[in-house]
């Protein structure tokens, strides 16, 4: 069992928790993630590290209320217990002192898993350039730590209620005219599929290599069932054991979507049966 | 003692039918098919034995269990005895008896087999265990604590027949497994109409009172790797057991569609996550009305099964070599048949057809007729040109196969290896590194829980001896 020490409801759909791991907080990297399962019926969900303290043993999550298992989640108080949690799991970032700045983008709650890999590319003596956004102010949440983690950081909003009005992709085309594309020898993005998708469209025209963080749907995380398989450059790969991350410019966005919508109706029933509390016996009064 | 030689012994030609479920109804659910022997005919089938002073029947199980010892037991309605013979040797009793091939191992060598039917072994055996599993585990003796440390990776058939063994002999073992129960494929891949998931939890809460500690949730090459194990964690020697959970995909176009399971995502979802019981349980899984599975060996019977019971109208099997040559084991394929599954032989698809939306609607098919023989001694399947056919269908699970998981030997320096990335060890389960064993299928590729059994049993001996001089 794994104790939840302390919670922050960034929105009413994101939220963070703080959760006592020693053995994946002393050895995660950025990059990594982990899985958990709330309870003996749960499913196991994937979940980008977001930091990691490795004196106290505690890892920090951020999540959306999606479905079911994050709604849940996201109702759980610190001092409850998560049953399983395990990690660290996937491929680190691939971390080095780049020739010239470098961009990350963080997409709503992918603003979280890009923190602790913006940290470490500024810690091996990057200039990180950091752009994060969200569809609103309200749904914006980390800029002081991203501040701290980056060498400069940009903000947007989609609706414009926060600092500026525009897209992620919108500041990234700037800072990439600006600096001049031949300068910028990568740029990280995590968040959305559509958004990820965004800067790729994007930095394929500049010729600026993208790097993404792929959420795809899996079941044990190791490397056993290939539920989170995507095709990379026209091989076969699987997202759990050879990524998350890989490069954006070589990933078939089409299937990874059309795989992550497999369980959607499904989704929506577990949805429905978990919300339904009528206590008549229909099955959800749970 | 009676007289054995007592003249005029009549020999029941057949083992004692398994009672079993009605093929129509089980298919429909995911409850044992096998229901177990009474007493009554387990005493009867036990009374069948010869009990012959050579004892041929030892030679085929792996784990070298006293098998006419514990029959006589059974035979004189002392099932407590029996069931205590059975655990000198092994540590798993309720799941041998129901899923080692037996036709291929004990039963082999039974003198009654060759006139008649062999002792129904493997059916006594699943009796006394779980005739204990309902009277209250007796713990067997523990040697004194040795002081010596043994980390054991991997909690399937090998690691945990191991530790079994270790912990008899007195040394501290903890097991690190990666999921969140122990078990290995008892739990997520062998269904539950098969070997109930509450049964093999039973027996492994017996090995916890050996003094064995169980990590789950510990993936060895992430949070660790063997290598710390020995230098940092104070472990004297390491077990792995990681087995084979790579699945193997034919790489053919559109196996990526939506509605294209591994065997081994097909059956985790079912078994470990109970996605029969969504959405009481969370995990989904879902089948269409005509369900393809890829290949002949016993995770794609299992497959084809899961398939019928989840509620697919028509599960086929489709396998390039004939009838004759399919791996999986007879009775297998006879529940499969019987509940209805469809095979296509000499039959294997080229791509996966799929709609606008990405999902599976058909298999390109082509034919093959059996040629010469190959270096396994099968006939070779060779394609017809021309034969092309689409083979209607809407959900494909592939089991061709899987190869060694390759977290452990990746992240192990200086782990002999072989080409296909299993790790090389010596008869005793020794590898290229001192203090470092491994058995089962990461060693020898996908084969059986008793020959994963056996191996456990063999390195645990090694280690044992290993420690002893260290």
């Amino acid at each position: 069992m794994f104790k939840i020490l302390e919670k922050q409801v960034f929105s009413p759909i994101i939220k963070q928790f703080i959760i006592e791991a020693p053995k994946v907080a002393k050895s995660c990297k950025a990059g990594q993630f982990i899985i958990l399962r709330i309870h003996e019926e749960g499913e196991r969900i994937p979940l980008t590290i977001a930091d990691y303290d490795r004196e106290k043993g505690t890892i920090t999550i951020v999540f959306q209320e999606v479905g079911k298992s994050t709604t849940q989640l996201g109702q759980m108080e610190a001092g409850d217990y998560i049953k399983d949690f395990v990690g660290p799991l996937g491929e680190p970032s691939h971390i080095e002192k780049f020739d010239g700045p470098v961009v990350v983008v963080g997409g709503g709650v992918g603003i979280a898993p890009v923190h602790p890999i913006a940290r470490d590319l500024k810690k091996a003596g990057n200039h990180v350039i950091g752009i994060i956004g969200a569809r609103s102010g309200d749904l914006l949440f980390w800029e002081d730590k991203m501040r701290e983690a980056c060498s400069e950081l940009l903000v947007t909003t989609d609706d414009g209620s926060y600092v500026r009005k525009g897209f992620v992709t919108d500041v990234l085309k700037e800072v990439i005219e600006d600096k001049g594309k031949e300068n910028i020898p990568m740029v990280l993005a995590i968040g959305p599929q559509p958004m990820m998708r965004a800067v790729c469209n994007l930095t394929k025209e500049y010729g600026v290599k993208t790097i993404v963080s792929l959420n795809a749907l899996m079941v044990d995380g190791t490397g056993m069932c290939g539920c989170c398989r995507v095709s990379v450059a026209g091989t076969t790969k699987f997202v759990c054991v050879d990524g998350p991350e890989f490069d954006g410019h070589e990933v078939d966005w089409l299937e990874l979507g059309r795989r992550g919508a497999i369980f959607k109706p499904e989704e929506q029933k577990a949805m429905e049966h978990h919300q339904c509390k009528c206590g008549s016996g229909c099955g959800g009064a749970k | 003692m009676t007289d054995v030689k007592k003249p005029k012994k009549e020999i029941k030609p057949t083992k004692n039918p398994m009672p079993a479920q009605d093929p129509v109804v089980r298919a429909k659910n995911f409850s044992e098919v096998a229901l177990g022997y009474s007493e009554a005919a387990v005493i009867d089938e036990a009374k069948r034995c010869l009990q012959c002073k050579k004892e041929p029947c030892r030679q085929g199980c792996p784990v070298e269990v006293d098998i006419p010892a514990f029959i006589k037991l059974v035979a004189e309605g002392d099932f407590a005895g029996a069931i205590a013979k059975i655990k000198e040797k092994n540590a798993l009793p309720a799941v041998c008896g129901r899923v080692c091939p037996q036709e291929n191992q004990c039963e082999k060598y039974c003198t009654l087999g060759k006139k008649h039917e062999p002792v129904g072994i493997g059916r006594i055996e699943r009796f006394c265990a779980d005739w204990e599993l309902a009277h209250g585990v007796k713990v067997p003796e523990v040697a004194p604590s040795t002081g010596k440390k043994v980390a054991v990776v991997g909690s399937g058939p090998a690691g945990l027949t191991c530790a079994a063994d270790l912990a008899k002999l007195g040394h501290k073992v903890t097991v690190f497994e990666a999921l969140h129960v122990a078990g290995g494929v008892l739990m997520y891949g062998i269904p539950e109409f098969r070997l109930p998931k509450a049964v093999v939890q039973a027996e492994v809460e017996n090995l916890k009172k050996l003094g064995v500690e169980i990590e789950v949730n510990s993936v060895v090459g992430k949070f660790t790797t063997v290598d710390e194990l020995m230098e940092e964690g104070g472990f004297d020697a390491v077990f792995i057991g990681t087995g084979a959970g790579l699945p193997y995909f034919m790489n053919i176009p559109g196996e990526n569609s939506c509605g294209v399971y591994s065997a081994n995502e097909f059956l985790t979802r079912t078994n470990l996550m109970k996605g029969y019981r969504f959405p009481d349980w969370d995990t989904p899984i879902k089948v269409g009305k005509k369900v393809a599975v890829l290949g002949g060996g016993n995770v794609a019977m299992d497959g084809a099964r899961t398939a019928l019971r989840l509620g697919a109208e028509e599960s086929w099997i489709v396998y390039r070599r004939s009838h004759e040559e399919l791996p999986a084991r007879k009775e297998e394929v006879e529940h499969a048949e019987e509940e209805g599954v469809k095979f296509a032989f000499l039959t294997s698809p080229v791509e996966i057809l799929s709609n606008e939306d990405g999902w599976v609607t058909g298999m390109k098919c082509i034919r093959y007729e059996l040629g010469e023989p190959d270096a396994s001694g099968r006939r070779r399947p060779v394609p017809i040109e021309g034969s092309e056919y689409v083979m209607d269908v809407d959900t494909v699970v592939v089991a061709i196969g899987q190869g060694p998981n390759p977290l452990v030997p990746r992240t192990t320096k200086g782990l002999e290896l072989t080409k296909r990335g299993n790790i090389v060890a010596d008869e005793n389960g020794a590898t290229s590194k001192p203090g470092i064993f491994a058995g089962g299928d990461v060693v020898t590729g996908a084969a059986t829980v008793i020959l994963a059994m056996g191996a456990g049993r063999t390195a645990a001996k090694a280690i044992h001896e290993y420690l002893g001089n260290k």
